[in-house]
């Protein structure tokens, strides 16, 4: 919210949770911001799969994600909220969307939708990203194959929960976790333990 | 059987183009078999351009469409790499199958044939981009599917592991350092070299289009 104590340096040797101690009028503040951010989630669909015609049938009139507030599908990063990932993710998309993730402006969040962007999914292979989360940070995952509407829908619930939990006294929230000068985002050992197989991935050998 | 169906015939005949090949070709044909009703000739490799530019050129021949250029790399580290060539004849309505063996102890080379068919250009990219064969005489071989600076190697070889050769971390951090706004079309490459030659008013709508190549 760029609102900092000047008596307190941020990034100090002493851990500051908080320069400013929530109180009656911030909480307040809070509630007011946070019931608007909550109930006007402009989502940038991000689709590459199957779970993109889940997406699609989410936001028809059947299911109707207008009643969330999401009325307006923003096909622009600069006017979203919310980054939809609906689908798996090829490594040569992964700049792609770490630079839609840079251009949304904060405050901002994103939902991984389905079992490929979660983790991979059944593509446990050379070309697939294992989990957008080793791309980008992830607010809120959505498990299935694809999910079906109403998994997206109580995802987005989820996630308007947490909004409603945040506060504009903790500064680390809105911070950009850009990618770094190793060329990541995460540490590097992060990223590979992210990656690793699972369920019967773990049959598969790397060599051949 | 309902009226206007026409039973499906696999024919255990070889098609006759076999026995045309091998009477113009000799020796350049190595062999051929028929597998559920399609014929498939083995060319060696040295002649295939020759042979392949014949069938589409040759009366009675005219396979003038190209469906499909692929290969195939088998387990059995021996065998050779085979690159398959699906020859249709729009005319004849007849299809065959050309395939040319090539060893892998020597460079995985063979003749381009986009001289013949245009079509073959992307056909052939996707071939080396996938197995590594290098197509000679391509106008323009570079990968298709992965990225131009992909280092990992040839992703449908049975050597290639299924992971990849690289961690995760090493192939995220490759990844993320790719350009997303690479060109990719030789076609978009040419326009912006001849930017200036072109026409006023295609420079301008160029200039205000969506291609974001042109500042």
């Amino acid at each position: 919210m760029g609102l900092t104590n000047p008596a307190v340096q941020p990034g100090g040797e002493t851990a500051v949770v908080s320069s400013i101690s929530p109180n009656w009028v911030t909480t307040r503040l809070d509630f007011l911001t946070n019931w608007a951010r909550a109930n006007s989630l402009w989502p940038m669909p991000f689709g590459t799969a199957c779970c993109a015609i889940e997406y699609m049938a989410t936001a028809a009139s059947r299911f109707d994600l207008a009643r969330f507030g999401m009325e307006r599908q923003s096909f622009s990063p600069r006017q979203a909220d919310v980054l939809i990932c609906a689908g798996r993710l090829p490594f040569k998309l992964a700049p792609v969307i770490r630079r839609i993730w840079d251009q949304m402006p904060q405050p901002k969040w994103s939902i991984s939708m389905g079992a490929c962007a979660s983790s991979g999914g059944i593509f446990d292979n050379y070309s697939m990203v294992q989990g957008i989360d080793t791309i980008i940070p992830v607010d809120v995952y959505v498990p299935g194959c694809p999910p079906r509407p109403e998994g997206l829908m109580y995802g987005i619930m989820l996630l308007q929960k947490k909004i409603r939990g945040e506060s504009f006294t903790d500064e680390t929230l809105r911070e950009e976790k850009l990618v770094g000068p190793s060329g990541l985002f995460l540490p590097a050992e992060r990223v590979d333990e992210l990656s690793e197989p699972f369920g019967n991935s773990v049959h598969q050998t790397r060599s051949a | 059987m309902t009226p206007g169906i026409v039973p499906r015939v696999t024919p255990s005949a070889p098609s006759p183009s076999v026995a045309a090949l091998r009477a113009r070709f000799g020796p350049a044909v190595e062999r051929s078999l028929v597998s559920c009703g399609d014929t498939i000739v083995y060319l060696h490799r040295d002649h295939s351009h020759e042979a392949l530019g014949w069938l589409r050129d040759a009366p009675g021949e005219e396979y003038t469409y190209l469906t499909d250029v692929t290969a195939v790399d088998y387990r059995d580290p021996e065998r050779p790499l085979e690159v398959v060539y699906q020859l249709r004849s729009l005319g004849r309505k007849a299809d065959l199958r050309v395939k040319v063996a090539l060893d892998k102890r020597q460079p995985l080379e063979i003749a381009s044939v986009t001289d013949l068919w245009r079509g073959a250009d992307w056909l052939e990219r996707e071939v080396y981009d996938m197995f590594g064969v290098v197509f000679t005489g391509h106008p323009d071989l570079r990968r298709i599917l992965m990225w131009e600076t992909y280092a990992e190697g040839y992703p449908l070889r049975k050597d290639f592991p299924l992971r990849g050769h690289f961690s995760r971390a090493e192939q995220t951090r490759q990844a993320l350092a790719g350009n997303p706004e690479a060109h990719y079309s030789l076609e978009e490459l040419s326009i912006a070299d001849a930017y200036h030659e072109l026409p006023a008013d295609m420079r301008e709508r160029l200039r205000r289009g969506e291609r974001g190549f042109l500042k």
